[in-house]
């Protein structure tokens, strides 16, 4: 009833033809997206199991952050809470899904270890996994950041919708991170924690609780962090304004680069990944 | 038509996470056993040397041997998990593999979503998973078990499941280890009229296995493999031969 079409597949170690490979994994992981996103499902609904409100603790525990976090920075800064809060709140939530997508990125394949051992699967369900997991994620945080408009009745403009291919981009840059770290952390154990550690800096060096105009002439370097750029993509429309095209450049060019680097890897060790996890 | 078909195939596990060097003083200089150094200087165990078979098309084939002669690494390589350092390997026919009964499954989900899973890691739609849900009810007879998350089955019923599930999708190459015998003498025979009749169906299974009368009942030919290599290969009698039924 559910018989295939007897399909063949050949293996010559003389001549492993990676790139092949590695394209049909890709065009694999993503005709399995259903498998992907019901897995991502179950993941977050496996966190929350048993609980009354669910998922929906990921969004109380980011309001009350912000609302201590607001107010004790608005005195440190000397800013007025009106127009600090809305920006810190957009900063913070965008900055928690980058990070997350990132910390998840390392476990994107050692995580899945028990299914990458027993049976034959695309590679890049893995990674569309943790895209899509971060995805519920970041839907149960963002609207917060509309909340906090309201209280302070700030009026978004037309810019928001530029927050969506802001956000596409963040997808892109994920899935590859979630290539590219997951497979040299299968291999190297101890570039998870350091990947945790830059990722604290990068909190502190990235205008995140900071403003950009705060850091005066340096300002225009900005960019050179990915960090910023990415975030900037979401963040500025958001906040209102563009972004400016240079950010949009940086971004583009940094998750070019990341992809590139994550076929390369992707591309010429494939095959060793199920015996790495 | 299924086959497998495999010539020279190596398969090399490196031991990444330990520590290389004293492992290398402690074993290497005295191994004249399977732990080598590959030419990056990388300690690699051999779990399967240099073999060549054919498998066609209505065969029954045990894999028998000691422990860790490589019986479940041939499975998985056979299955597409690893892939060869050496060889050439060729399957023909969708694989059906039995080889970790928990594979794939989800301990919170109940007996029916995780064959709707098990669909979706095929490659169908969930509509697809649902229709495959009911045969395997059937076939499983969890009964009102089916719908109960399977962290709370005994080992006999997820057996059970996965066997269901792994032969209701009609493999051509169906690939077992030998958990399976935990299902209960009742659901035995079942699964025995389900196997024979896959298997009367012009396809290849591939059973590795220490039961001797189970190679026996079922199997055409046996393959005996130890060290990672094959010692024997031929009817079950002529591999068998002087072994005593136990």
């Amino acid at each position: 009833m559910y018989h295939a079409a007897n399909p063949v597949r050949e293996f010559d170690a003389a001549a492993p033809r990676r790139r092949e490979r590695a394209l049909e994994d890709l065009e694999g992981g993503f005709a399995r997206w259903r498998l992907a996103w019901a897995l991502a499902r179950g993941d977050i609904t496996h966190r929350y199991r048993g609980s009354v409100l669910g998922p929906f603790w990921l969004t109380i525990s980011t309001g009350v952050m912000l609302t201590a976090l607001g107010i004790l920075y608005a005195k440190l800064f000397k800013m007025d809470v009106a127009s600090y809060l809305p920006w810190l709140s957009v900063s913070l939530i965008v900055w928690a899904v980058i990070s997350q997508v990132v910390t998840d990125a390392t476990t994107s394949l050692t995580g899945a270890e028990g299914v990458i051992r027993q049976m034959p699967l695309p590679y890049t369900v893995h990674a569309l996994r943790v895209v899509f997991r971060n995805a519920v994620v970041a839907a149960h945080n963002l609207p917060l950041i509309f909340v906090v408009f309201a209280v302070f009745g700030v009026m978004p403009s037309w810019t928001v919708v530029l927050a969506i291919p802001g956000l596409l981009l963040l997808g892109v840059a994920g899935f590859a991170a979630s290539i590219f770290l997951g497979m040299i952390c299968a291999r190297f154990r101890d570039i998870p924690p350091i990947v945790g550690s830059v990722m604290q800096i990068a909190f502190f060096v990235s205008p995140v609780i900071w403003k950009p105009e705060m850091v005066g002439h340096w300002e225009p370097f900005l960019p050179i962090n990915p960090f910023f750029a990415l975030m900037e993509t979401i963040r500025a429309p958001l906040m209102g304004t563009t972004g400016g095209i240079v950010v949009w450049l940086t971004a583009v060019f940094w998750t070019g680069v990341l992809a590139a680097l994550a076929w390369t890897f992707f591309a010429r060790f494939r095959g060793r990944i199920a015996f790495w996890v | 038509m299924a086959l497998v078909d495999v010539a020279g195939l190596a398969i090399e596990f490196p031991l990444y996470h330990h520590n290389a060097r004293s492992l290398k003083q402690r074993i290497l200089a005295s191994s004249p056993l399977r732990l080598k150094k590959d030419e990056d200087n990388r300690i690699v165990v051999a779990a399967l040397r240099d073999l060549t078979f054919r498998i066609g098309n209505g065969e029954r084939v045990a894999l028998v041997g000691p422990n860790g002669a490589g019986k479940t690494t041939l499975l998985r390589t056979i299955a597409g998990v690893y892939e060869p350092v050496a060889g050439t390997l060729r399957v023909e026919g969708e694989i059906g593999s039995l080889i970790d009964p928990a594979a794939g499954m989800d301990p919170l989900l109940t007996g029916r979503e995780n064959v709707v899973l098990r669909a979706l890691y095929r490659g169908l739609t969930e509509a697809d998973g649902r229709a495959l849900a009911d045969e395997v009810a059937g076939f499983a007879g969890l009964g009102e078990f089916f719908e109960v998350p399977i962290r709370g089955y005994s080992a006999g019923m997820s057996v059970r499941l996965s066997f269901a599930m792994a032969t209701a999708m009609t493999p051509s190459i169906l690939l077992m280890d030998e958990w399976f015998l935990a299902g209960d003498s009742d659901f035995m025979k079942k699964a025995e009229t389900r196997l024979s009749k896959l298997v009367t169906d012009a396809e290849i299974l591939i059973i590795a296995t220490h039961d001797m009368s189970i190679v026996r009942k079922w199997c055409t030919r046996a393959i005996r493999l130890e060290g990672g290599r094959i010692l024997a290969d031929g009817t079950v009698d002529e591999v068998l031969g002087a072994e005593t039924v136990t």
